[in-house]
């Protein structure tokens, strides 16, 4: 066989591999929903079945009507940050929910709950700013401990979640 | 040969082949993603696969793990030994044979069958062999009421009361008023035949059947001490912020008895079904089984209960004659439930499952943890849901809590050890028993105290401060018996 017609098959080849991939790939991509991770419909949260018990928390929580998952859990100061940190959750997420190997009960992580405590005074901040003056909030509950729960939802865990009962 | 080669990467040839091999590889990672995602989109759909009919009729629980393999894996693992401080089989904290190593339970249980054997608790799974072999069944004559709690019994009640003549059929649901007929109707012929002959009615340690509906799962209450039990504390005046049905009961009309599988609510019925028998109970042989609640739940409006309540034979109820002082004595039994009621916990809305049980996740799937045992061994699912610390930090709280009980109990058991040697030496003294009797009144408070705590598997977890409350009214009982044994001029004992 000349070199010519091996680069030819080889090409073929390469195309239909390529094709292959494209294709599986569009397929895995629609049969996962992934489009619908770019809305901001709470219900793709609990695409993943891990989120069944926030999610039906949320639905009994305070903010359940003025809120979704996005508008506390995604930073709103610009759209940059915003979709950095989507993408950076999703990618976690996947990967942990693919592998199974996180460690449970889950938790929030620092820089997630920095956007968290940003959103709560993002809506009340004139409301709190007399107290937050004071440098009380913003810290973790327990610098020592690794505790994860910062500022607001330190002491109003169950706004967002609502009661897990 | 070719004075200057194209470098490898630059050959067409090399390029399409790394392009081929490539997505080939890449199609790979995409495939197995989508088996993934696939199997977990599988696991969300579909909880169970029903391979077996589950009527009112099956008891063996292998049957029912047909259907749900993942919660009888886990209760086949209660077969596990564990041990914590204070639990489970072989502990640091307790000895295994826990009168061997604790001299004082042999005083304090004198005349009782506890003061021949009295062990070390086990997992679940062994609860009917330890009960056939324990010397307390196999040295002493025992009724068949036992068997209330250390077998899976729906069925044989059943049976039992159809023999006896109770109307319906096995097939009828367990809420229709002919099984709950049959149901009762066994129950009490059960409690009154010997334990060797009733102990062959059963075959299976505590079983799926009698915590769920085979129909549907719905955790439902089977135990007919618990449902009779449940229904006299409803109707007692005592507040049970921590049961929330029966609040709501007591409010509405009272014509229609409080009925547990019919009011509580699912989180109720996740601690309900624990207290079917992790509670305090009179076993008989006297009057058939029955939950001392009428009054309440509390150490003291149990025994007012009992003080009130009147053998066949008129005689005012005890346990046993204590074999050293003569007192009528009380024999307290695991009252968890009970304890558990006085504890923040429960008040919080937090019920058995949630930490015996915690949920754990298999896949996309969340299940409770079937295999019932310690927290302790568990912390991370059944403490840090809502207890943000670490492991540690939450495993030294518990411990601290359980060391200060210990260290309190130790001091009310010597208190009620010595009360029982001074009134031991007042009767060689020949003191007048008519002068006795309040003392021996005194014992009876005491020793009850104790042994409410000391029976209680949680070594003062579930209501720290109840707990440190009732051992200390045990240790002033004791010393105020002591006291007015003094007072008769009764000779000097006991030093501690």
């Amino acid at each position: 066989m000349s070199g010519k017609r091996r680069l030819i098959l080889l090409s073929v080849l390469a195309s239909v591999f390529a094709g292959v991939f494209l294709g599986s790939g569009a397929y895995t991509f629609v049969s996962a929903n992934g489009t619908s991770y770019l809305s901001n419909n709470p219900e793709v949260c609990v695409n993943c079945h891990i989120m069944r018990t926030e999610y039906d928390s949320w639905r009994h929580g305070s903010h359940h009507a003025v809120a979704v998952c996005n508008d506390c859990h995604l930073p709103h100061s610009n759209v940059v940050s915003k979709l950095y940190v989507k993408a950076s959750n999703g990618y976690h997420h996947s990967k942990a929910f693919t592998l199974l190997n996180f460690a449970e009960p889950i938790r929030i992580k620092p820089g997630n709950a920095q956007v968290l405590e940003d959103n709560c005074l993002r809506c009340h901040g004139e409301l709190t700013s007399e107290i937050t003056a004071h440098g009380t909030l913003g810290v973790p509950t327990d610098p020592t401990r690794k505790a994860d729960l910062y500022g607001c939802v330190r002491c109003h865990q169950e706004v967002g979640h609502g009661p897990m009962g | 040969m070719n004075d200057n080669p194209t470098p490898l990467l630059s050959r067409p040839l090399v390029r399409m082949g790394l392009i081929a091999a490539g997505a080939a590889l890449a199609t790979v990672l995409v495939m197995a993603l989508y088996a993934s995602i696939s199997s977990r989109k599988a696991e969300a759909k579909q909880t169970s696969f029903k391979l077996v009919d589950l009527d009112e009729k099956t008891v063996d629980p292998a049957q029912w793990g047909k259907n749900f393999p993942r919660q009888f894996d886990a209760y086949l693992k209660t077969s596990e030994k564990y041990s914590t401080k204070y639990g489970g089989a072989g502990s640091e904290g307790l000895p295994k044979s826990r009168i061997k190593e604790d001299p004082r339970l042999v005083t304090i249980f004198d005349g009782y069958a506890f003061a021949i054997d009295f062990n070390q608790r086990q997992g679940h799974a062994y609860m009917l062999d330890d009960q056939r072999n324990t010397k307390r069944v196999t040295e002493r004559k025992q009724p068949g009421s036992c068997l209330h709690c250390h077998a899976s019994n729906t069925v044989a009640f059943r049976e039992l009361g159809l023999k006896g003549g109770a109307p319906g059929t096995l097939d009828e649901a367990f809420s229709s008023p002919n099984a709950q007929a049959q149901l009762m109707a066994g129950f009490e012929a059960l409690c009154k035949m010997p334990y060797a002959d009733a102990t062959k009615l059963v075959k299976h340690p505590v079983a799926c059947i009698d915590c769920h509906d085979p129909k549907n799962m719905a955790l439902r209450v089977t135990k007919p001490g618990f449902i009779r039990g449940i229904v006299a504390l409803a109707n007692s005046a005592e507040p049970v912020p921590h049961l929330p049905s029966i609040e709501k009961w007591r409010k509405g009309d009272k014509s229609v008895a409080y009925d547990a599988n019919r009011d509580a609510s699912r989180q109720e019925l996740r601690s309900m079904v624990c207290g079917q028998c992790h509670v305090e109970y009179y076993c008989g042989p006297k009057v058939t089984l029955f939950f001392p609640w009428n009054k309440g739940l509390k150490v003291e409006q149990i025994e007012a209960t009992y003080d009130e309540y009147k053998f066949p034979d008129g005689h005012r109820f005890f346990d046993w004659q204590h074999a050293k002082t003569g007192a009528e004595v009380l024999k307290a039994q695991h009252p968890e439930f009970e304890m558990w009621s006085q504890g923040i916990h429960a008040r919080s809305g937090v019920s058995c499952a949630d930490c015996h049980m915690p949920y754990v996740r298999e896949g996309a799937l969340k299940i409770s943890d079937h295999q019932v045992r310690s927290p302790l061994l568990n912390i991370s699912r059944s403490c840090q849901t809502c207890h943000r610390f670490p492991e540690e930090e939450l495993k030294a709280r518990v411990t601290s809590i359980q060391d200060r009980t210990k260290a309190l109990m130790d001091r009310a058991e010597d208190a009620v050890v010595n009360l029982i040697d001074d009134i031991a030496a007042a009767k060689k003294a020949g003191v007048d028993e008519g002068k006795l009797k309040p003392i021996y009144e005194l014992q009876r408070k005491a020793q009850w105290r104790v042994d409410f705590v000391n029976a209680e598997n949680s070594m003062g977890f579930h209501a720290p401060q109840e707990v440190a409350r009732i051992l200390g009214e045990a240790i002033d009982y004791g010393r105020q018996g002591q006291v007015a044994l003094r007072d008769l001029g009764v000779p000097k004992v006991a030093k501690k």
